[in-house]
């Protein structure tokens, strides 16, 4: 019979081991689950591992989806670091693009190009406005920002469609609902001919930088931290567990916002009700793959950017649902934490 | 009521529990090593050991909560195979733990039946209480609810019902940790009349004395083997250490000295709990002097917490004009100029802004609270110390903050891996090393400690004493609130009373003995202004 038996000490090779045995078991996981529906396996694998990277074009498009991911991921891991559980980054990417799209509206033929800094502005403060709500209620009522901040996920996406059905609807649009196609000058600009990768890649691997410097080399960054391994050191420390909330909480709000206005005004290019695409949930997945550490992220994101990928491809291509996107990314989740038990455990043999 | 139902098959020369060679290994230590031990009928047997030789692990492998690796028990001279509290129960064996599992929202009846056959109706379960209160002089009432019960009276409840399943072997954890001396003293007398019905006791404790006055056989532990088997009674204290710790504690020297300036001043505070099961804090004065040591002594859960709490800054509830601070002209050169020559109200001010004055605290939960578990000795510097951190933006000079964490490790001889050791990798002692370290090395003008040595074996606890002493010779004012009065009568030069959110006048040391000092820890001091009718209008104050 197989034991588990605590370790003396949590073990640092799994904490790198872990989500690579949890890519394996999901890939297995995955082979059985195409045999079951009569699909290949091996062109099932292709479709999700090789098809996303076998050509520049096809790793530009990766690039396209990864980023708003790991934007986003980035601000949810100073959250949970901070032990504040912000679930609605899908609902402050919504208001970040509603907010970014309304200023893109107002642009005309005269505006200049640096309306793109306003547009990105505006996607940033729009994200944070929203998580801001969350944070007056935890502040204020002790509400649970759990429950609070994904609740206005739907606020948020019922907002959108409001706007888009009735007062921002394009007039010329055919009654589709929709707004207009914003002007180009407001497009984010692109980093190179021929592909749809744009700034906002750069604006991720910065972000990234910049984690990472503030999260282990600044003692603001380490006081964030605290509140959510012992918050009764932080208490004794005299950090203050309210600006840990509103930080945490006005920092992925305005990662979240940011992705949603580099989104509409990059990709898209037009306000739809089509414009939360799930990232905001997925980067949750992101956040917790790359163990919340700013680096780890990136490799996470480009891992759920190509079960983005792959599942699209696999509905044109085999002919399966598009919910198998959701299937792997919840399974790679699941097993996920699953392996993680690894790290303070250790699997021994016993009669 | 009988105890000692005596196993039909025992013979009469069997003893009622025979340990051989018991061995139980955990990952990365060996908590039992080849233990044995053997416990005769109505014998009151003492386990002897520091924190950490393995104490636990024994007595949860005789009540079945853990399997030994090698060994064998016998119970009344037969093999037995314990495999959970449930048969060690049935076996006769029962055990009060030191941490006590009673639902607080319970009356003392309804938890006792928990732990009895549902077949029982609850008013037979009340009587049966009754009874054995009665006959032991363990004065309880089966209808209160637990959350009004004190701790000494929650530890009777805990008693009963292990008495409720007739058990021929009794194990008790320290059990006099939470207790007043007066309380001890009843709780032996309790001890003594089972132990005379032929009930076994095994009685774990740390404490010399009470072992000598109880016991009339003895096993201590080191390092999970036994290190020596005698009567208590025939030996001292010295010897009995000496088996404990292989070496005697060095004897502190207290030096009198005068006091200096007053540092602290805490002038009538009164602060509702923040906790439903907190203790409110009623008037409390109190005044710390630069070169002084003033210990409150006091049962755990009698507003201490919430007193510390109030002056830390953790709870920056209390009123404007009760806690003062005042800050030296001399105060050393990390404290803002600022701040010098001036007595500060510390009503609303942060943990963090206090500290700045000179104001460190080193809580009783070392993991957690004064320590973050899962980070390095060197990040948990950062906690309260601030050296390492370059002004304006706050950049962390790692280097820096290794070099200091490792500076304490040496001082203070912390066995450590290193400055990146995780803070839950060390044990309770060398954390707290760390810890006073931590605190010590900041130098103080105030220094305030809870429990310094709770938990820590009694080569770390003299260290502890030693160094907190060195710093009230260096003119520091240092604040102690601990359980253990002979660590207080040790250290302090003065000594307060805190019972009931109450703190008692303060008491010299050399007007203060053990007697004075375990009734005042029932309340009952003298008022300042007289006797009698004071002390009654004074209750209508405080009730009102």
């Amino acid at each position: 019979m197989f034991k588990l038996e605590a370790r003396p000490q949590p073990s640092p090779v799994w904490s790198y081991a872990s989500p690579l045995l949890a890519l394996v078991i999901t890939v297995c996981i995955g082979v059985l689950l195409f045999v079951a529906l009569g699909k290949d396996p091996v062109r099932g694998l292709q479709v999700f591992f090789w098809e996303p990277i076998k050509s520049g074009y096809a790793l530009s498009e990766l690039m396209v989806k990864a980023t708003p991911l790991l934007i986003i991921a980035l601000g949810l891991a100073v959250c949970f670091r901070s032990n504040v559980w912000n679930i609605g980054a899908e609902g402050q990417f919504v208001m970040g693009a509603v907010a970014a799209g309304g200023v893109a509206l107002l642009a005309d033929a005269s505006s200049g190009p640096s309306i793109v800094v306003v547009v990105m502005l505006a996607g940033v403060l729009g994200g944070m406005a929203w998580a801001a709500v969350t944070a007056l209620l935890r502040d204020r009522f002790n509400a649970n920002e759990i429950l609070v901040s994904l609740m206005l996920v739907y606020v948020a996406i019922q907002f959108l469609n409001f706007l888009v059905y009735g007062p921002w609807k394009d007039p010329m649009g055919f009654n589709f609902p929709q707004t207009k196609t914003f002007e180009a000058v407001t497009k984010i600009p692109r980093l190179m001919e021929g592909s749809r990768v744009n700034i906002g890649l750069l604006l991720a691997l910065a972000g990234v930088g910049a984690l990472w410097v503030y999260l282990f080399r600044t003692y603001s960054g380490f006081a964030q931290q605290v509140g959510g391994l012992a918050p009764a050191a932080a208490l004794y420390a005299g950090f203050s567990s309210r600006k840990a909330l509103w930080v945490a909480l006005l920092t992925s709000g305005g990662a979240a916002g940011l992705a949603g206005a580099l989104e509409v005004a990059g990709p898209i290019g037009q306000l739809t009700p089509y414009v939360p695409a799930g990232y905001g949930f997925a980067a949750i997945i992101v956040a917790f793959v790359g163990r919340l550490h700013p680096v780890g992220m990136v490799f996470s994101a480009i891992l759920m950017s190509m079960f983005y990928i792959g599942g699209e491809l696999a509905q044109s291509r085999l002919g399966l649902p598009k919910s198998i996107t959701g299937v792997f990314q919840g399974l790679l989740l699941f097993t996920l934490l699953a392996c993680d038990t690894l790290i303070a455990y250790r699997l021994t043999w016993k009669r | 009521m009988t105890s000692g139902v005596e196993h039909p098959n025992a013979s009469a020369a069997a003893p009622r529990l025979s340990l051989r060679g018991i061995t139980k290994r955990y990952p990365g230590v060996v908590a039992n090593s080849d233990v044995s031990l053997t416990v005769q009928p109505g014998e009151i047997h003492a386990v002897l050991g520091e924190n950490g030789a393995g104490k636990s692990t024994l007595m949860k492998i005789i009540y079945g909560a853990v399997k030994p690796d090698e060994g064998q028990v016998l119970f009344n001279g037969q093999l037995s195979t314990i495999r959970n509290p449930q048969e060690a129960r049935a076996l006769g064996i029962s055990m009060v733990f030191q941490h006590f599992s009673l639902f607080e929202v319970l009356t003392v009846a309804e938890n006792v039946w928990l732990g009895l056959s549902k077949t029982l109706p609850l008013t037979e379960v009340t009587r049966q209480i009754r009874e054995t209160a009665a006959a032991y002089g363990l004065d309880i009432d089966p209808d209160r609810p637990v959350h009004t019960l004190s701790v000494g009276e929650m530890q009777r409840v805990e008693i009963i019902r292990a008495l409720l399943t007739h058990p021929q072997l009794l194990i008790l954890d320290e059990p006099t940790s939470v207790l007043t001396p007066q309380a001890v003293e009843k709780l032996f007398v309790v001890l003594k009349k089972l132990a005379a019905e032929g009930c076994s006791i095994l009685y774990i404790s740390h404490k010399l004395h009470e072992i000598r006055e109880l016991c009339t056989a003895c096993t201590v532990l080191r390092g999970g083997k036994v290190t020596g088997v005698c009567n208590p009674q025939n030996e001292s204290n010295a010897s009995l250490s000496r088996l404990m710790i292989g070496a005697e504690p060095p004897a502190l020297d207290l030096r009198p000295q005068a006091a200096g300036e007053t540092v602290l001043t805490v002038r009538d505070l009164s602060l509702k709990r923040a906790d439903p099961f907190g203790t409110d804090l009623l008037h409390i004065d109190l005044k710390v002097c630069a070169g002084e040591v003033v210990g409150i002594a006091g049962v755990s859960g009698n507003g201490q917490g919430e007193l510390l709490r109030a002056l830390s800054g953790e709870d920056p509830r209390a009123p404007s004009g009760t806690v003062w601070m005042a800050v030296s002209t001399h105060a050393h050169a990390l404290v803002p100029a600022s701040l010098r020559g001036k007595v500060h109200d510390l009503c609303g001010s942060s943990p963090a802004a206090r500290r700045k004055m000179g104001l460190h605290f080193v809580p009783d939960e070392r993991l957690g609270r004064g320590a973050v578990p899962q980070l390095g000795l060197a990040h948990n510097l950062l906690l309260t110390r601030r050296e390492s951190v370059s002004g304006g933006i706050g950049w962390l000079k790692l280097g820096q903050l290794r070099g200091q964490a490792q500076g304490i490790i040496e001082r203070f001889k912390v066995k450590a891996a290193g400055p990146d050791a995780a803070a839950k990798s060390l044990s309770g002692g060398n954390l707290q090393k760390f810890i006073v370290g931590r605190e010590i090395e900041a130098r103080p003008a105030l220094l305030i400690v809870s429990q310094p040595t709770w938990g820590v074996d009694v080569g770390a606890a003299a260290q502890i004493r030693g160094e907190i002493l060195k710093l009230r010779d260096a003119g520091c004012a240092v604040l102690v609130v601990s359980e253990e009065l002979d660590e207080l009568f040790d250290m302090s030069d003065r000594l307060h009373v805190m019972a009931k959110g109450k703190l008692s006048p303060s008491l010299n040391r050399a007007d203060a003995t053990v007697e004075r000092i375990g009734e005042w820890m029932s309340g009952l001091w003298d008022p300042p202004q007289g006797a009698g009718p004071t002390m009654l209008k004074e209750a209508a104050h405080v009730q009102a």
